[in-house]
């Protein structure tokens, strides 16, 4: 017991005698760098800095991540692979666009305390548990293709229910593709009564609720909001259902297979018969349910695509370098993510004779503190919550004789722009 | 000595006596509570008159069509079942090539004369080849994952069964992609009729009729044949079939390759309704036949018949029925919940399924 008392006692006493170490040089040497209360990455001379990535790029939704992880690579070829006189290394994680892939994935960059900041991921079902094992860590985390109002707010001031510390994205707010579709179906399609159809996934939930929402806001009823669940292959009971309570328009922003057998079985009910009621999102902008004959005359919604010179010379930049044009939509959301970042450290890092600190605190303070950012995608800046796109959205209408992805994506009836948050 | 017949009284048949009924009771509560609720959703659902009458009777045909593909999956369960008292996971697999093997043949032949003049027989050839490749493909799945693993412990073919229902599916994504492929329309095919008042969709007459048909045949086989009465049995017992002059390993194997061909047909039916296949379009169908198999009572083939016609009726009805009614919102996200519910509720009522096990008990 004795010898134990002993040990406590010069226990006691190195600890005091450390805090006075650490206390006592802070005054002799001022210029010395401090981390912040979410600690600093220290790049030495020659180290890289590192970027990670948190990107569907298996799967069904693989053409999703690997158009921002290609989007990623030209950012940082533009930048001649340096920053700060450091290469630029990415990791590329997968995120198998599922809840489980997107915490594998952040557990994964967690670990390495190299990691400056993550571009991901790339859907919103894999962002919750991403965004909290990153944020636990003062991680920063910018995604190019989230879009579900849960991860920031309801651009009210209210707080999304996912929402953690350090998260932005350049991809738009369901909340504004959801008004987007509603001013369309309730405007230009004189829509009064519209049903909604999700299937349980956090984006397709809530582009629909947004959707309700807001056509309930401009004056039209919801005259049913229901859903299916993923693997459903007979819609007729619920498109019974459907049909019964009479709407003007139904819409229902989910994913192929499922959608594919709601557009069929749909001819069957004279009331659902006019494929101009139905409404899909940006996940069924897609080749292979286009070519399906009972998806002609559909409307669907989707973020616009970014025009003007730069896009332009970016396509140009993605052809020479992948061979094919832009396979999905949110390339130019993910470059100006990275750009936004390259642009941040530069800010905030503190160099010391080829030595780079980059506190962690700053740089998310940094990215917040965006305002009017020209990027590819417009003019960004965010919002305390992390929203930073400038967001347009695209109403589009697959007409006969359209056959190719890229031409329904041109075939523009209405384009919506939120106004000035 | 009359007083020594009395049952004792005391703490212990206190005990025994309070022991029994509580568990009795709690089961008889569920029961009724389970009544109760039913009753009260279906009687709001039907009194806000949110669907018309005919509704209600699209919805009983959605539900008896879907019932037949759902039967005609489940017999390949129950009768590999009464034979080995094993469940084959495997069968899901069977299926999908049967609709796999559906869309080629169809798409083959929609590019031909004969799919316009003889529509008839070319969904005939379609339903030969479907039936006899989903039959081949059982029987190999037999020879190869089963045979040699007779007589090993339960769970040894079982977790195989596992294996070769990935192996399966991830053999036909790497054959034939993984996109989801699109059956041809059929003319003959779309457009409904009338039966007393039911509004029935032409494609879904045929499902049922071909479904009834086939079931029909399978009985009369099972029941009238020389090969019929050996499975029943090998089913009663293997060891004493043998005895009697019956080849065991022929019987099981041609009870796979009936089973493998009832599924192939529900394959070609299943791409004739949903018009869309892909790799992984067997399991959810597979697990829900099973279900539909242990639903009528496993090992029982008219009991398969009455599961999958259950079953279908369940998920087609319930959410709409039972769950609006009882002001649960968009209910019909929870139909694999009502038809789980729904099998758990038939094995409390009646622990065997509705129509019960045709098993002997010892190898039940």
């Amino acid at each position: 017991m004795r010898t134990r008392k002993y040990q406590f006692t010069a226990c006691l006493i190195g600890a005091l005698a450390l805090v006075g170490a650490a206390c006592a040089p802070e005054e002799e040497e001022a210029g010395e760098f401090t981390p912040g209360p979410l600690g600093a990455i220290t790049v030495e001379t020659g180290a890289p800095i590192k970027i990670g990535l948190i990107q569907a790029i298996s799967g069904d939704t693989a053409s999703l991540g690997t158009d921002q992880v290609r989007a990623v690579q030209i950012a940082i070829d533009d930048k001649g692979g340096n920053l700060l006189g450091h290469p630029i290394r990415n990791q590329v994680e997968d995120d198998l666009c599922k809840a489980e892939g997107g915490t594998t994935a952040a557990q994964k960059l967690a670990a390495d305390p190299q990691i400056v900041a993550v571009i991901g991921t790339s859907c919103s079902g894999a962002a919750v548990p991403a965004m909290e094992i990153l944020s636990a860590k003062g991680v920063l985390m910018i995604s190019g293709s989230n879009t579900s109002p849960t991860l920031t707010s309801d651009l009210r001031g209210t707080k999304g229910a996912a929402n953690q510390k350090g998260y932005l994205r350049t991809a738009h707010n369901d909340i504004i593709q959801g008004q987007a579709a509603a001013t369309f179906a309730f405007q230009r399609l004189g829509a009064k009564r519209a049903a909604t159809i999700h299937d349980g996934d956090p984006y397709t939930e809530g582009l629909a609720n947004a959707f309700g929402s807001s056509f309930k806001e401009l004056g039209g009823t919801i005259s049913l909001a229901t859903a299916i669940s993923k693997g459903d292959t007979d819609m007729r009971p619920v498109l019974t259902e459907v049909a019964a309570s009479t709407p003007d328009v139904v819409f229902f922003p989910i994913f192929q297979p499922e959608a594919d057998f709601i557009v069929r079985q749909a001819k069957g009910f004279p009331l659902l018969a006019d494929t101009k009621k139905l409404f899909g999102a940006d996940g069924l902008l897609s080749d292979t349910f286009i070519v399906i004959s009972q998806t002609e005359g559909m409307h669907f919604s989707g973020p616009a695509t970014p025009t003007g010179p730069a896009y332009e010379e970016f396509v140009g930049k993605y052809e020479t370098k992948f061979g094919e044009k832009p396979i999905q939509a949110f390339h130019a959301h993910s470059y100006d993510a990275v750009n936004m970042i390259f642009a941040a450290i530069e800010k905030v890092a503190v160099e010391e004779d080829g030595t780079v600190h980059i506190d962690r605190q700053k740089l998310i303070d940094e990215l917040h503190a965006t305002k009017d950012y020209q990027g590819l995608t417009g003019t960004l800046s965010c919002d305390e919550f992390g929203d930073c796109a400038d967001p347009k959205i695209d109403i589009v209408q697959n007409t006969a004789g359209q056959r190719t992805i890229d031409q329904v994506r041109g075939n523009v009836l209405f384009t919506f722009e939120p106004p000035e948050r | 000595m009359a007083r020594t017949n009395l049952p004792p009284r005391g703490r212990a048949a206190g005990r025994r006596a309070f022991r029994l009924p509580i568990v009795g009771a709690v089961l008889w509560l569920v029961r009724i509570a389970a009544i109760a609720l039913l009753l009260i959703g279906a009687s709001r659902s039907i009194a806000s008159m949110r669907l018309s009458g005919q509704q209600w009777r699209d919805l009983v045909v959605f539900g008896i069509a879907q019932g037949s593909v759902y039967a005609l999956i489940a017999l390949g369960y129950t009768m590999v079942y009464g034979v080995l008292r094993f469940i084959n996971f495997a069968h899901g697999e069977v299926f999908m090539i049967g609709a796999m093997t559906g869309y080629f043949v169809t798409d083959g032949l929609s590019r031909t004369a004969l799919w316009e003049a003889a529509p008839v027989l070319a969904l005939l050839i379609a339903l030969s080849c479907c039936m006899t490749v989903s039959a081949v493909v059982a029987l190999g799945l037999e020879r190869v994952a089963y045979r040699p693993l007779r007589g090993a412990p339960r769970l040894i073919p079982f977790i195989t069964a596992i294996g070769a229902s990935f192996f399966l599916q991830y053999t036909m994504a790497s054959l034939f992609g993984t996109s989801v492929k699109a059956y041809p329309e059929v003319d003959i095919l779309t457009g409904t009729f009338t039966v007393l008042g039911f509004r029935i969709l032409r494609v879904h007459l045929l499902v049922i009729v071909a479904a009834l048909l086939l079931m029909a045949c399978l009985y009369l086989y099972v029941e009238k044949t020389r090969a019929g009465r050996a499975m029943r049995a090998v089913s009663e017992d293997p060891e004493i079939a043998r005895l009697m002059g019956v080849d065991v390993d022929r019987t099981i194997a041609r009870v796979f390759g009936v089973g493998g061909a009832m599924a192939g047909a529900g394959g070609l039916l299943f791409g004739l309704v949903f018009q869309n296949v892909f790799f992984l379009s067997g399991f959810l169908p597979g697990i829900k036949a099973f279900t539909a198999a242990v639903l009528g009572g496993i090992g029982n083939i008219p009991g398969a018949a009455v599961g999958g016609l259950t079953l279908g009726m369940v998920e087609s009805m319930g959410p709409s029925l039972v769950l609006v009614g009882l002001g649960i919102p968009a209910a019909h996200q929870l139909k694999d919940v009502v038809a789980f519910l729904t099998l758990v509720l038939v094995l409390i009522f009646r622990p065997t399924g509705i129509l019960g096990e045709r098993v002997r008990e010892d190898r039940g």
